[in-house]
């Protein structure tokens, strides 16, 4: 079994340095690490994804465990950006710790549930247990709550205690959907764990009980739709992400809501085959479209500048649900183009971010002035990482977004002005914002360390490459991908 | 005997019922607390009778740790909370209680008719108590949307974990053994991180009243 060792590996390294660092996380030594473990779960998932792409899918562990090209190029990406936060992490809370805002206990907590919520997302990603899914999402779910609290400002629990109260909601709806999904395999495989192995379910989708499972779709949508951060169940999401430190809004934006999309899709994959009526499809575009639009209107009236990228998350992922709402090869490989650049884009954006509220002392946009003069490396930073999220050319979020539209207007015409039209008032919005940060004097004094920089650029290089040019292995991968959703 | 048992089940599932309308017109948080844990046993009871009639010895096992998590180990922590914290009373909910309670109506018989489909296709015994799982995770939900303190918000979401669980074990005779262990464990470790954030908002506040956590809103 050659193939299971480095699925044992990628899901065993952040387990095993959660409790390294519960022990060590605030010594001096903690931020390395930190990055050492992140590196090696990157390796090992590289290597996963290596065997994925040369042989066929890997069942591992008496089947617990299922890797096809769709989840295995979500590892990749989800051990890429852990790695590539860690990194930034590293200079990042050591200026928050002389900021006085870290001391060595939270410095403890952030690096071990750090690992953990790595560890969880993997597992969410890698099970191939419906119901192991939900509870890796949930304990992601946990693993963060603390840590968007941890600074203890009455913002900061606010947001702690909306995240934690908003996504158990939510996801107890997806608990329900998920049994109901359970009652209907039940009635054709039978009792028993096999009842909730996707494998299973898959080989036996068009005999499921349409209604049943019409009904598990809707709970599921909405349960995991509210970690995915879908409009009207949202709430949680800016706050989250403007309270936490910014390595967490980093990932939870880049990653999190990227693994709550997967597991909406391999149910929606198991819904569209019992129902023939595309109701799945039909949800999943009319939930996409309401985020797009209201998320680009909220954009503009935002202060806070990680509040502001927040809601852009929301405008993205909406733009993804649309894309695999839509489905079928050209629209699907379009909304897993646009998973990848978003996450790079948008967590090498909250890189840039951080620093420079670092800098300015405060996340008002009013308060960021003159970043290319102050540090003109991380103001270019975040010029090409919002013209990147934006859709300018030739950065990959273009090829994805006209992707989508053009599939949009094939199977959808009425939608592609509202699409269009949304993406215009979202650009204005951000584009003036950023330009306001970015220009003019700057009087605050610099950094006290490098920051860390590398991250970005690279993140933003991934992004330029996959907009000129896709090479032929990853093409094929999504090509595989996309047909694995289907629809 | 069997008949009596399918019966009491049916009894089990309306008693969950009644306690989670009184939960909704409960204002002293430490009867709270004893509701809380008078639905815990009777879930049990209604788990051991499913696991009996099934003979299924997994739902023993997960009948075992729902008396241990939820009939002492949570409400044990809940009463430490409170005790520390000294609270006692909820402040007046911002819809008044009679209002709760007919809308609290209106909601178990939308969930009747929800589960009406369902329950006709289920093939587990207890399949004519899904609407009222239903309708009791219905009535935690909107006690969590209309008390104003964090304990009775954390007791409504433990009453729609009881919901669910109860939906569970009535329409599919509970879920994988691996499953429960898992949703268990994921209760138990929310538990102790909602107490560690109650100190903390109550450091920061000096009250747990989570009217204070509403500043960060859209203007």
């Amino acid at each position: 079994m050659p193939a299971t060792l480095p699925l044992f590996l990628t899901l065993l390294l952040p387990i095993a340095g959660g409790g390294v660092l519960a022990l060590f996380g605030h010594r001096e030594r903690g931020p390395q690490i930190n990055v050492a473990f992140s590196f090696a779960t990157f390796a090992s998932a590289l290597w996963l994804t290596a065997e994925v792409i040369l042989g066929t899918p890997i069942l591992g562990f008496e089947e617990r465990f299922f890797i096809d090209p769709l989840n295995a190029f979500l590892v990749a990406l989800t051990a890429l950006v852990g790695f590539t936060t860690s990194l930034f992490s590293q200079p990042y809370m050591r200026i928050e710790r002389e900021h006085g805002k870290m001391t060595a206990p939270r410095m403890r907590l952030f690096h071990s549930m750090y690992q953990l919520f790595i560890a969880m997302m993997l597992m969410a990603l890698t099970t191939n247990n419906l119901g192991v899914l939900w509870v890796a999402m949930e304990a992601a779910t946990l693993t963060t709550v603390l840590l968007v609290s941890v600074y203890r400002t009455p913002a900061s629990l606010e947001a702690a205690w909306k995240y934690f109260i908003l996504c158990g909601v939510g996801i107890a709806q997806a608990l329900f959907g998920t049994m109901l999904l359970y009652l209907a395999a039940d009635r054709v495989i039978g009792g028993g764990e096999g009842a909730l192995l996707w494998t299973h379910l898959a080989a036996v989708k068009t005999q499921l009980e349409p209604n049943i499972l019409a009904l598990a779709f809707v709970f599921l949508m909405l349960g995991y739709g509210t970690k995915v951060g879908l409009v009207p169940v949202h709430n949680w999401l800016p706050d989250a992400h403007a309270e936490g430190p910014t390595p967490i809004s980093a990932v939870l934006s880049g990653l999190l809501l990227n693994v709550a999309l997967y597991a909406i899709l391999r149910c929606k994959s198991l819904a569209e085959g019992a129902m023939t009526n595309g109701l799945a499809g039909r949800t999943m575009v009319a939930f996409g479209i309401v985020s797009v639009v209201v998320a680009a209107f909220f954009l503009r009236r935002q202060r806070d500048v990680k509040r502001m990228f927040a809601y852009s998350s929301i405008e993205h992922m909406g733009l993804m649900t649309f894309a695999f709402g839509l489905g079928g090869p050209i629209a699907n490989f379009a909304g897993l183009l646009h998973m990848t650049v978003h996450s790079l884009t948008k967590s090498a954006i909250f890189f840039a971010v951080g620093h420079a509220t670092q800098r300015a002392g405060s996340q008002l946009m009013d308060d960021i002035r003159g970043l290319l003069q102050s540090s003109p490396t991380l103001g270019w930073g975040l010029v090409l990482g919002s013209l990147a999220i934006l859709g300018l050319p030739p950065f990959g979020v273009f090829a994805s977004e006209f992707l989508i539209l053009t599939s949009a207007m094939r199977q959808l015409p009425w939608a592609t002005p509202v699409l269009l039209l949304a993406l215009g008032v979202a650009f204005a919005a951000v584009f003036g914002r950023v330009q306001a940060m970015v220009f003019g004097e700057s009087t605050q004094p610099p950094l006290p360390h490098r920051p860390a920089l590398v991250p970005v650029f690279v993140h933003l290089g991934l992004t330029l490459m996959l907009g000129i040019f896709v090479p032929p292995f990853l093409n094929e991968w999504y090509q595989q991908a996309a047909a694995l959703i289907g629809g | 005997m069997h008949a009596l048992l399918n019966q009491s089940i049916n009894l089990y599932a309306a008693f969950l019922l009644i306690v989670s309308f009184a939960m909704i017109s409960q204002r002293r948080i430490l009867s709270l607390v004893h509701l809380y844990t008078t639905q815990g046993v009777a879930l049990v009871l209604a788990t051991v009778t499913v696991a009996y009639l099934t003979s299924q010895p997994h739902l023993f096992y997960s009948a075992v740790i729902t008396l241990a998590l939820k009939v002492f180990l949570i409400p044990i922590m809940l009463h430490r909370v409170i005790d520390r914290l000294d609270v006692r009373w909820d402040i007046e909910p911002l819809i008044n209680i009679p209002t709760t309670m007919l809308i609290g109506i209106v909601l178990v018989v939308f969930a009747f008719n929800l589960a009406l489909p369902i329950s006709q296709l289920s093939s587990s015994i207890a399949r004519s108590t899904l609407g009222i799982a239903l309708a009791c995770v219905l009535l935690s939900f909107m006690m969590m949307i209309v008390r104003a303190k964090a304990i009775p918000q954390v007791i409504g979401f433990l009453a729609m974990e009881n919901g669910l669980f109860f939906a569970a074990t009535a329409a599919t005779n509970g879920m994988p053994m691996i499953v429960e262990l898992g949703i268990a464990l994921d209760v138990l470790v929310g538990v102790l991180i909602l107490g560690v954030f109650m100190f903390q908002i109550r450091e920061q506040f000096d009250s747990l009243d989570i009217r204070h956590l509403e500043r960060l809103r859209e203007e």
